[in-house]
């Protein structure tokens, strides 16, 4: 099997790579690229980590192969960036603001699903939501967050088009008294520090 | 990394031919979605891969002048479910392909695959058979057209020959245009699963809407290949809706036609059940949308 210099549209520049043209897309950007945001998971396309935007639209990059990627425009999580305010996009931030992050390793495949999604400019509702991302699963959150930050990023984008949207509100709140701020941290640290009676 | 000897991609189904042809070993590959895993299991490793991902031509919806629509094998699930030929004339098909794996499946697998694969299980196979739709494949003696009902021979056969190409499927005016349908897929989850039993059913109702005058049902996984369940679509042709015995004796009828069998995803007692509760809900569901009213059933 003869080895292949091909050239990939990834994250906005192109990058010539020396692949085997019988891997499979994320083999290359994650062993070539070093783009570890994609990740490997179950391998078969049911569980959306390795999902990557192949012109805009989200695919299963562990049953794509490289050679099929030529010519199209690649985006992992490294190329996400919100050029106007230099900063991350809106999706990321609602993730992290509802707390739809917890192991992280489907948050790469969810942030390009939720992407996608925002990007249509429809306004969903929760149960449209819920059908868009079937594709990825997550093992932690129980999904409840990461469909509220979904939401919530369509809500920003439904912002800027001017077009109402109702939301559910935020479940969850770093709103906390100041007091208690001082309670949780000091449990906080002695969490860290294993001081069991001060938990 | 694929176990493969090797990838080659075909700039045209004539190229894809030439070169099945050349190499015994090797097999067709369009979204990749069935032939991978295949590859990834082991059950097909170390074949050859001739790719059909890039082919425009094999790509797209389109409508004939004499009303004859023609969907490319290669498009993706996703595009025909967002396709507005589909959506206008086919509706049913539009939803059948919309219950396949997840969202990013739908996105690379395609409709050439799905049916050529053979499976049963096919969440577009019953629609395409209750639509009459005709395959066209081309080899290396030529392209020929093969009717719905004599393509599949066998769980995972098919008439298709390993050197050839199935370019796309013709569904005539005649066998869409007045029917209303509905598909309903059961499985054990909404999405990422395979289905328990699919059935997939077409309605024409007469002028004042109050009798039937056609009706195509067709199933998947209820028999070792997608079929049609003929006695039960004789038996209701022309038949008021008012005719309480409708329904029952259509899904007594239907469960006559068919075979299921024991599996590991469910037992045949099960499926007999879903087979005659399926045929009831789709029908109604076919005549709701059709404009016909069946008051006695909720």
């Amino acid at each position: 099997m003869s080895k292949k210099i091909i050239t990939l549209h990834v994250n906005g520049k192109d990058r010539e790579v020396m692949i085997d043209e019988r891997e499979s897309l994320y083999e290359t950007l994650r062993n070539e690229l070093n783009l570890t945001s994609v990740k490997k998971g179950c391998e078969v396309g049911e569980c959306g980590a390795c999902s990557v935007l192949l012109n805009g639209r989200c695919v299963d990059s562990c049953i794509y192969l490289t050679m099929w990627a030529v010519g199209k425009d690649i985006v992992t999580v490294e190329g996400l960036r919100d050029e106007e305010n230099d900063d991350i996009t809106d999706v990321q931030k609602e993730f992290i603001k509802e707390a739809a992050v917890q192991c992280g390793f489907c948050t790469p495949g969810f942030i390009l699903k939720a992407v996608e999604i925002v990007g249509h400019n429809k306004p969903y509702t929760r149960d449209e939501i819920k059908k868009l991302i079937t594709g990825n699963l997550c093992r932690c959150t129980g999904y409840m967050n990461i469909v509220t930050a979904i939401e919530h990023a369509i809500k920003h984008n439904m912002d800027k088009l001017g077009v109402p949207y109702e939301v559910m509100p935020s479940t969850t709140s770093f709103d906390v008294p100041e007091d208690e701020k001082d309670k949780m941290l000091e449990s906080l640290l002695a969490m860290q520090n294993n001081d069991v009676t001060k938990i | 990394m694929f176990d493969i000897s090797f990838l080659y991609e075909a700039k045209d189904v004539k190229d894809a031919i030439k070169k099945l042809v050349e190499n015994e070993n090797s097999e067709i590959v369009s979204g990749g979605t069935d032939v991978l895993i295949r590859v990834r299991e082991g059950k097909d490793a170390g074949m050859g891969l001739v790719s059909i991902h890039n082919i425009s031509e094999l790509k797209g919806v389109s409508i004939e002048n004499d009303g004859t629509i023609v969907i490319g094998a290669g498009t993706s699930f996703h595009d025909i479910t967002n396709d507005d030929i589909i959506k206008k004339y086919i509706p049913s098909l539009a939803e059948a392909v919309d219950t396949i794996g997840g969202p990013q499946i739908r996105e690379t697998g395609t409709i050439g695959g799905n049916i050529c694969n053979g499976a049963t299980s096919a969440d577009s196979a019953s629609t395409m058979v209750a639509l009459d739709a005709c395959i066209v494949l081309e080899g290396p003696e030529g392209e020929r057209i093969v009717d719905i009902k004599d393509f599949y021979t066998g769980p995972g056969k098919t008439v298709r020959d390993r050197c050839e190409v199935c370019k796309c499927f013709k569904i005539k005016k005649e066998n869409y245009e007045n029917y209303f349908g509905y598909y309903f897929k059961y499985g054990k989850r909404k999405s990422l699963e395979i289905a328990t039993l699919g059935c997939s059913v077409l309605v024409k109702l007469n002028a004042t809407k109050d009798a039937i005058d056609d009706v195509k049902i067709a199933y998947g996984v209820a028999a070792p290949t997608p079929s049609r369940a003929v006695s039960a679509e004789e038996y209701v042709r022309g038949k008021k809706l008012v005719d309480k015995n409708l329904l029952d004796t259509f899904a007594d009828k239907a469960l006559s036609d068919m075979k299921p069998r024991n599996s590991w995803r469910a037992s045949k007692e099960f499926r007999e059940q879903l087979i005659k509760e399926m045929a009831k809900r789709s029908l109604v569901n076919s005549i709701r949308r059709a404009g016909g009213k069946i008051e006695y059933y909720v």
